[in-house]
């Protein structure tokens, strides 16, 4: 898998995947729906009821479920790489919890639903909780290990998320309308809000990809970036701004949903190495497709259409921490 | 000055201040650097030879002074434009996991590279070259952290080869590498010398490795130079008495003809 054409390969075999775990997605629920009802209700579309469940329903779904996905896998590939930690993640550290304490404030304020103004504060808050993070963990307040990082993203995580709870408990009505939101979901998404979100994750997508090559000269560490003539400040400084695009548009459409930002970056480097042209396509294909799969899985195993996949993801990402943190963490302390 | 023009000169300070906040490391250095030789700094800890390859490679702002490259003002080049004509290699330089020498050695191209530009040809020639030279073409595949100390060292060598600049700052790149690296590593620089006209500045802890095979030595003690001259010249039993407080006698290696010292 060194090679390029191998890695390209392995790039393109987990798209169709991808394709065929999306097609799977839209076929199952309440009603199976072939495959052949499922394009016809793409490319000619009838007004038949399948149709409808199919475009306004079944399809929005799992488009959030791929933007999300890939969106919070490329960020957190790019947050390991910049903080050379490899626990970092928009969820351990904060940025979700920001993201999504932003969101249900100004609901409570200006009430529900997905609009633009959501995911400009959803980007506001993913930017507060980055820069709060980063000054808690470089100030030296937990030490200047991984570990001191991933603490000071679990105390901003945690405060964030018992502010949003405590927002929450006293405002009912936003707390039915974003009740799943809240644990990462994807359920009853509309294509409007989709398309809202879309073009921000496009671009912090195409621009991360941009990125990829210069990300892999970060990683080698401050020094060395500059030795190479890479002014670490700005390419820092861009990774950033890229994060909290996708870590704010994944959030202001599914919630903050926990460990895709984490899981799927490593899994691409166990399949492609430490390239990070490479890292960030594979991180963002399996992400989404860890999403989608998820998702899909959590509808199947327990029987509820609005079973939110941060909680299916949580059991499967969960225990990979636990890994990681025992494997990875040891080998650098 | 005359010295400034001097064409002779790969790399010149001139009253030269360095300090980490308000602490001075080093004071008022006029260093010169002789083109295509190899120059050794040594001295004990703290007196400033790591600080002064840092700001060579323009990772540092000196406080006062200025430093020529090639008879141009370091102030007036980009770290792109420094990184294209000086490569260094830090002292505990540490790879990502996973990172392949090969992957490493590419890296070496960043700043020939435009924002966007393809890898091209004259890339993969020079990243190819770099390997060769320094004998990692066999390990290109292989995964830094697999390797042993004295691999990685010519891995990251190969790195400041791929950025194709004329000098080479070492800063003790053989501490920690058993006898047999040591000595392969003072061989691949000795011939990058000679063969290849690099100019290359290391700091090494060992006096008599630097008397062995560096053309040049620059003996710093506090941030000032005490001696500086062919090993000859500057590897005195009295230049070691003073600077490393050791009593040395200093006599005539059999084998090199150089200077050797054995502390009393």
């Amino acid at each position: 898998m060194a090679t390029d054409s191998g890695r390209a390969f392995a790039c393109f075999a987990l798209l169709c995947l991808l394709v065929l775990a999306a097609m799977i997605a839209i076929a199952l629920g309440t009603v199976a729906i072939p495959p052949s009802t499922i394009i016809s209700a793409i490319v000619s579309f009838d007004g038949s009821r399948d149709h409808i469940l199919v475009t306004s329903i079944r399809v929005p779904r799992v488009i959030a479920a791929l933007l999300a996905g890939s969106a919070l896998a490329v960020s957190g590939a790019i947050m390991q790489a910049v903080t050379n930690n490899p626990l970092a993640s928009p969820g351990l550290l904060g940025i979700n919890a920001g993201a999504a304490f932003a969101v249900v404030s100004v609901m409570t304020l200006f009430g529900a639903g997905v609009g633009d103004i959501y995911v400009w504060f959803a980007f506001l808050g993913a930017a507060i909780a980055a820069i709060v993070v980063y000054a808690l963990g470089s100030c030296g307040a937990f030490g200047r290990s991984p570990l001191g990082l991933v603490l000071a993203g679990a105390v901003v995580a945690t405060f964030l998320t018992s502010l949003t709870t405590a927002v929450l408990i006293f405002d009912q009505s936003t707390l039915d309308a974003v009740r799943l939101w809240t644990a990462g979901s994807v359920t009853g998404r509309t294509m409007a809000q989709a398309r809202t979100v879309a073009p921000y994750i496009l671009t912090g997508l195409v621009a991360a990809v941009l990125l990829g090559r210069h990300l892999t000269t970060l990683t080698l560490g401050a020094d060395a970036s500059r030795a190479l003539g890479q002014n670490p400040v700005v390419w820092r400084g861009a990774s950033v701004a890229i994060v909290i695009l996708l870590a704010g548009g994944a959030v202001a459409l599914a919630g903050p949903i926990g460990f895709v930002g984490l899981v799927a970056p490593h899994i691409a480097r166990m399949c492609v190495g430490i390239d990070y042209r490479w890292v960030l396509p594979f991180s963002a294909l399996g992400g989404a497709l860890l999403v989608v799969v998820a998702d899909t899985a959590g509808r199947l195993v327990f029987g509820s259409q609005s079973f939110p996949v941060g909680v299916t993801i949580a059991l499967v990402g969960a225990p990979f921490f636990l890994y990681l943190a025992r494997t990875r963490l040891r080998e650098e302390t | 000055m005359a010295t400034n023009k001097d064409p002779a000169a790969k790399i010149a300070s001139k009253g030269l201040d360095i300090a980490y906040g308000q602490r001075r490391i080093v004071g008022g250095l006029d260093l010169v650097i002789p083109a295509q030789r190899f120059t050794a700094l040594i001295g004990p800890n703290g007196s400033g030879k790591s600080t002064i390859l840092r700001t060579f490679a323009a990772l540092m702002k000196p406080s006062h002074g200025s430093i020529l490259l090639d008879g141009r003002d370091l102030r007036g080049l980009s770290t792109r434009d420094v990184a294209r004509k000086v490569g260094v290699l830090l002292q505990g330089a540490v790879a990502p996991e996973g990172l392949t020498v090969g992957d490493l050695v590419r890296q070496g191209r960043y700043p020939h590279r435009s924002l966007f530009s393809r890898w091209s040809a004259e890339d993969q020639t020079a990243v190819d070259e770099a390997l060769m030279l320094t004998g990692t073409a066999d390990l290109a595949d292989r995964a830094l952290d697999s390797l042993s100390g004295g691999q990685r060292q010519r891995a990251w060598i190969a790195m400041t080869l791929a950025q194709q600049g004329e000098a080479i700052l070492l800063d003790e790149p053989t501490t920690y590498l058993d006898l047999e690296h040591q000595v392969e590593l003072m061989n691949l620089i000795t011939m990058l010398v000679e063969k290849h006209r690099k100019t290359v500045v290391a700091v090494l802890h060992d006096i008599n490795q630097a008397a062995r095979y560096a053309e040049h030595i620059v003996v710093l003690k506090d941030g000032r130079i005490t001696a500086a001259g062919k090993p000859e010249a500057v590897i005195t039993a009295e230049t070691i008495a003073d600077v490393f407080k050791v009593k040395t006698v200093v006599i005539r290696d059999p084998v090199a003809g150089t200077p050797l010292c054995i502390p009393l």
